[in-house]
């Protein structure tokens, strides 16, 4: 009966490890990220700066990363911040989330929580309506991740 | 599962002020790559869109992807001219729209 039960528990130590390793074979590699930000750029070059990301250095749980994003730019009629990608290098599939602003935003500012899988940089990068990108990144640390069983 | 949408933003402004926006809904945001005990993998159902309009203009709107964590939270900014009515709308895998509108008044 002993022996019998701790063969049970190592067949579901062994399924649980299954489940947990199915997403990370899956997962994304920056050139993966790079090829999802080449479409939304349309293969144009992204400008370093403008843009600063709001990240935890060290996320305990990647469930639930807090995320803020600061486009600097006026948001005006002629000169705005049309859309900001974001982009995570090592989760199971890149594309984190586009957002779309309108001058009637008024300030490029953007916050949301993340899922994270491991340890990565998060990608951000912005088109504005005169069709120039920026982009920034940042790592974090995640200790245990948020995408899987 | 899903529902339960809630927004917070000044019931005032002054003219052309610029306000923050906060939204939140309850969701799982399944992402379609965990598996239940029994090895099949849990069908995707997220949020895959959220749209915020004022007077009928857009104002701001995201893509979501199933890395955004569970109970999706939003916060952004809108420049009022007027006063007038936010339309919050949250955009389900499974077709369905939930929608939560606000009254601000502009002085």
């Amino acid at each position: 009966m002993r022996k019998r039960s701790r063969r049970e528990m190592l067949a579901l130590g062994g399924a649980a490890l299954a489940v947990a390793g199915g997403p990370w074979r899956a997962a994304a590699t920056p050139a993966e990220a790079a090829a999802e930000i080449a479409k939304f750029t349309g293969g144009k070059p992204a400008e370093r700066g403008k843009i600063s990301i709001d990240l935890p250095e060290i996320a305990e749980n990647g469930n639930t990363v807090p995320l803020s994003i600061v486009v600097e730019s006026p948001m005006s009629a002629d000169d705005h911040v049309s859309d900001i990608m974001v982009v995570a290098e090592a989760n199971p599939r890149p594309g984190l989330a586009v957002f779309h602003l309108t001058p009637q935003s008024g300030r490029a500012e953007v916050a949301t929580r993340i899922r994270m899988a491991a340890t990565q940089n998060i990608v951000v990068v912005a088109k504005t309506s005169k069709g120039q990108f920026f982009t920034e990144q940042k790592q974090v640390k995640v200790t245990i991740g948020g995408c899987g069983g | 599962m899903a529902e339960r949408p809630r927004v917070r933003l000044p019931k005032e402004a002054r003219k052309g002020e610029v306000i923050v926006i906060k939204t939140l809904i309850q969701h799982d945001m399944e992402t379609g790559l965990r598996k239940d005990p029994a090895g099949n993998t849990i069908p995707r159902r997220i949020i895959n869109k959220f749209t915020c309009d004022f007077n009928g203009k857009p104002v701001f709107s995201a893509d979501l992807e199933p890395a955004v964590a569970a109970n999706p939270y939003l916060q952004f900014n809108a420049r009022v001219d007027e006063s007038g009515t936010f339309r919050f709308s949250w955009f389900d895998d499974d077709g369905s729209v939930i929608t939560a509108d606000e009254k601000i008044v502009v002085t």
